[in-house]
């Protein structure tokens, strides 16, 4: 993992703009208020340091420049510009992004579409909503709601993040199990390239012929193509959702009643683990009523027809039961149910009441290997010194270790990065992924010499290339050169063989 | 370390890379009657059979391309589960493989997800003989681009499938269907009012008679269903023969310029008297026999948010046209080119492509 000198200095990325091919900063403000007004260009420090990081603040550089486009001709004419000046471009939606996706590149222009927030459509004949990308996840069930319908797709920043992020990320959230995830849910896309082409992807049916783009820009991570429109499916609002609140003695237990739970034939709608030091801080947070002396608790919703609902949540709770739950609880009616996953949902903001400073990990894991992980991460934070509170999204295996840390502290942000990127070693070492739905962005690029060989990096590049032949499009980011694997040292050598032997090291 | 198996398939992918030989990739040729012709120097996958790995509380199963999909859905049903998104096989023999590459998707497709969804993992050959692994066994996974499920509809045109991870879920306590007599446009208009609704449904179509309703899920909870959404009793098997297209529908031979039509579109679009349409998916997918001229069909699709495509033919399947706008058209070519240079894998399945190149490598 890359090493900042201290809080502030943003990892070193490859320089992508040719040095003869640069162009001023002023000629570039000229050449864009031919496109745009002068108030959606900002080139002062103090406008410009919002767009400095997104939501990993550890890492900041202040962007050389920020767009705010209001149309899609706008952003066509952009991408055309500053790919005849070979300048770097970052899409950005919310600037909610965990990775670093939305970090400035050098050199290189934040585009925001933070001024596409406008709901286009909501056809419920169809079962679509048409939006800007600017448009937040909350939003759109929002304006579903009147028809009876909704958008699944649910991660914890719905109230902030953007659609167009949820595309760049393949977003997912705690229905995803049942509801799957943003490439699930997604009908079309409209996106600029970077030479400044509008293509329509998907459509209003479920199948589009030739290849699959719609499927290849989610969790593209804005490398691949500018989003100016998403169409999304909206399903018909559940009749009944009721949750199930069980204690354990042991996080293994729960994770052995989760096995159980889907061994049943069961897709809960919702299925999380937090452990003890997480859920005792989400009580004293939210008052969730979540028993401070378990060592984990699970939440299980289930969701449908009152029938449905009804003959699944008995068998569930018969299940608990034979696993060794302790307390069981169900919820009684809706807002029962918003208060026992209040402790859950404010699980972050809790624990980072904590400590100074927290460290959100995401990894994914088959959740056979869940005790094994728990186990290595607890072994870890002795070694380290560091608490860590685990979530644990138990129906996909996505994990979200919480490092607490100080960062005041001297040392103590490079040893929370180094005790994170062991931990996602380990999710490899189980046979999960360094990213269930985070992204890699500038922070776990490191990671992916470990999870790729050679020649998935190379299609990975010479698929972006295809897309985009000068790099352009947030450059640094996701994928690692291949030269970048064998510097930072973070390939294994097996049997004294060392990996790239024809690169040169230094 | 790939196992010895692959190697076969590594060295007849690069001597056919170093010559400039097409390949055409094959598991059990059920789906020729698809798309453009194949052609090309065969390249058998079909013996690359069997499962790697399957962990039923995992919704996991890793296996060989070359697996027939009858010897895969045996062994998920051994454990009560099953693919979500329902393949058809039309013809015996029909591999996992192909129908990945088809992404041939039956009636369950419109409720559980198609054959893209359901993806997470493959292993496969670029057009160098290059293997690679992509995605992996988990749901969650957003490390580099998702290269599995680009290979789901590519027909082989990018990689050759040897190993797939599919995603699997359980099936359904109990299944119960309905039939309700009406016509095409009264069925449609219900189909969709069914969809307004959270109800257990796994199969929404009309045969061009009647309005049929698959229930799936809990007893209590189909049970309850069926009494409010009312019909007659239909049997289960309906399914399989609309998943098959052995319904009467589809079992009529075509004569002279009449042609078996398949549109995607926005579910809730009309019924335009052309002939006559049989709904699946819950008015996503229509199929239409019509002599009707092809360019008007296929404008009309456009139309409506979608696409038609010439499915069969009394004579032949007939070139679908290219209607990519030369953006796109260009950014698909550059993509085949990245992951087969040299334009050896299945050529021209997809659209008509230019010969391969013996000077690019």
């Amino acid at each position: 993992m890359a090493m900042p000198e201290s809080m502030n200095d943003a990892p070193a990325l490859p320089e992508t703009a040719r040095p003869e091919a640069r162009i001023s900063r002023p000629a570039m403000i000229a050449a864009l208020r031919r496109i745009l007004p002068a108030e959606r260009i900002l080139h002062e420090d103090e406008d410009l340091r919002p767009y400095e990081c997104d939501a990993l603040s550890a890492y900041r550089r202040l962007p050389w420049l920020v767009v705010l486009p209001d149309t899609t001709e706008q952003v066509q004419a952009i991408a055309a510009l500053c790919q005849r000046h070979q300048v770097p471009l970052v899409a950005r939606g919310a600037g909610t992004g965990l990775a670093g996706g939305a970090l400035p590149v050098e050199h290189g222009l934040i585009l925001s579409l933070a001024r596409f927030n406008r709901i286009l459509d909501i056809d419920a004949d169809n079962a679509l909503a048409r939006v800007q990308p600017g448009v937040t996840n909350l939003a759109i069930s929002d304006a579903a709601r009147d028809y009876g319908l909704y958008y699944a797709p649910d991660p914890s920043s719905q109230i902030a993040c953007t659609i167009g992020g949820n595309v760049a990320e393949n977003s997912g959230g705690i229905h995803c199990l049942k509801y799957g995830l943003t490439v699930h849910n997604l009908q079309a896309l409209k996106i600029v390239t970077m030479d400044g082409e509008l293509l329509q992807l998907g459509g209003q049916g479920l199948e589009s012929p030739g290849y699959d783009l719609l499927a290849l820009m989610c969790g593209s991570e804005g490398m691949l193509g500018i989003i100016v429109e998403v169409s999304v499916r909206l399903l018909p609002l559940p009749q009944r959702a009721e949750v199930v609140m069980a204690s354990f003695d042991d996080v293994a237990r729960a994770g052995d009643a989760v096995s159980a739970i889907i061994g049943a034939g069961i897709i809960p709608a919702g299925l999380e683990i937090m452990d003890h030091l997480a859920l005792s801080a989400a009580e004293d947070f939210a008052a969730a009523g979540y028993p401070r002396d378990a060592a984990a608790i699970l939440l299980c919703e289930l969701d449908g027809t009152a029938e449905e609902v009804a003959a699944q949540m008995a068998q569930l709770e018969e299940l608990l039961r034979q696993r060794g739950a302790g307390r069981i609880q169900r919820s009684r009616d809706e807002a029962e149910r918003q208060r026992l996953w209040a402790g859950r949902k404010a699980a972050f903001p809790a624990v980072g009441r904590l400590a100074p400073d927290y460290y959100c990990m995401d990894g994914t894991i088959p959740r056979r290997a869940l005790a094994r992980v728990l186990s290595g991460i607890a072994a870890l934070s002795e070694e380290y010194g560091l608490p860590v509170a685990n979530v644990f999204h138990a129906g996909d295996g996505n994990l979200h270790p919480l490092i607490l840390y100080d960062a005041n502290r001297e040392g103590e942000l490079a040893r929370t990065e180094e005790f994170g990127a062991r931990i996602l070693e380990l999710c490899l070492e189980v046979g999960g992924t360094i990213t269930g739905e985070h992204g890699v962005g500038v922070e776990k690029i490191d990671q992916m010499c470990v999870q790729f060989g050679r020649a998935e990096l190379a299609q990975f590049h010479a698929l972006k290339a295809a897309f985009d032949g000068d790099g352009l499009l947030n450059p640094g980011k996701a994928v690692p050169t291949l030269h970048r694997c064998a510097e930072f040292g973070a390939m294994h050598v097996h049997g004294n063989r060392l990996p790239f032997p024809e690169l040169e090291r230094f | 370390m790939p196992p010895d198996h692959h190697q076969q398939f590594r060295d007849a992918v690069r001597s056919a890379h170093d010559r400039g030989t097409p390949l055409c990739i094959r598991g059990a040729g059920s789906k020729d009657f698809l798309g453009r012709p194949p052609r090309g120097e065969p390249l058998d996958v079909g013996e690359h059979r069997g499962i790697v790995d399957y962990a039923p509380t995992e919704l996991v199963i890793t296996v060989r391309a070359g697996t027939p999909l009858d010897e895969l859905e045996a062994e998920l049903a051994a454990q009560r589960q099953m693919l979500a998104f329902e393949p058809p096989r039309f013809g015996a023999g029909a591999t996992i493989g192909g129908t990945v590459a088809c992404a041939l998707a039956g009636p369950r497709r419109a409720f559980a997800g198609g054959v893209r969804d359901a993806l997470l993992g493959c292993r496969l050959l670029d057009g160098r003989g290059e293997l690679m692994h992509f995605g992996g066994e988990v749901m969650k996974n957003v490390a580099g681009y998702d290269v599995s499920r680009l290979m789901a509809g590519a027909m082989g045109t990018l990689g050759v499938l040897l190993e797939l991870s599919l995603r699997v879920v359980p099936c359904p306590e109990t299944s119960l269907s309905l039939r309700q007599q009406c016509g095409a446009t009264e069925g449609l208009q219900r189909m969709r009012a069914l969809c307004r609704r959270p109800w257990p449904l796994a199969g929404l179509c009309h045969d061009g008679e009647a309005l049929l309703i698959r229930l799936a899920g809990s007893a209590a909870g189909v049970e309850a269903a069926a009494r409010a959404i009312g019909g007659e009793p239909l049997d289960e098997d309906a399914w399989t023969a609309i998943r098959e297209q052995t319904h009467p529908f589809f079992a009529d031979t075509l004569a002279g310029d009449a042609a078996l039509w398949r549109l995607d579109l926005a579910p809730a679009s009309p019924l335009p008297a052309w002939g006559r349409w049989f709904i699946d998916w819950a008015g996503y997918r229509r199929w239409l026999i019509t002599d009707r001229e092809p360019a008007a069909i296929h404008a009309w699709a456009e139309n409506h948010g979608g696409h038609a495509r010439l499915f069969r033919r009394a004579q032949d399947t007939g070139e679908a046209p290219d209607a990519r706008p030369p953006a796109l058209r260009a950014l698909h070519q550059r993509l085949k080119a990245a992951f087969d240079p040299r334009g050896i894998l299945n050529p021209g399945r997809l659209y008509a492509e230019p010969e391969p190149n013996p000077s690019r490598s």
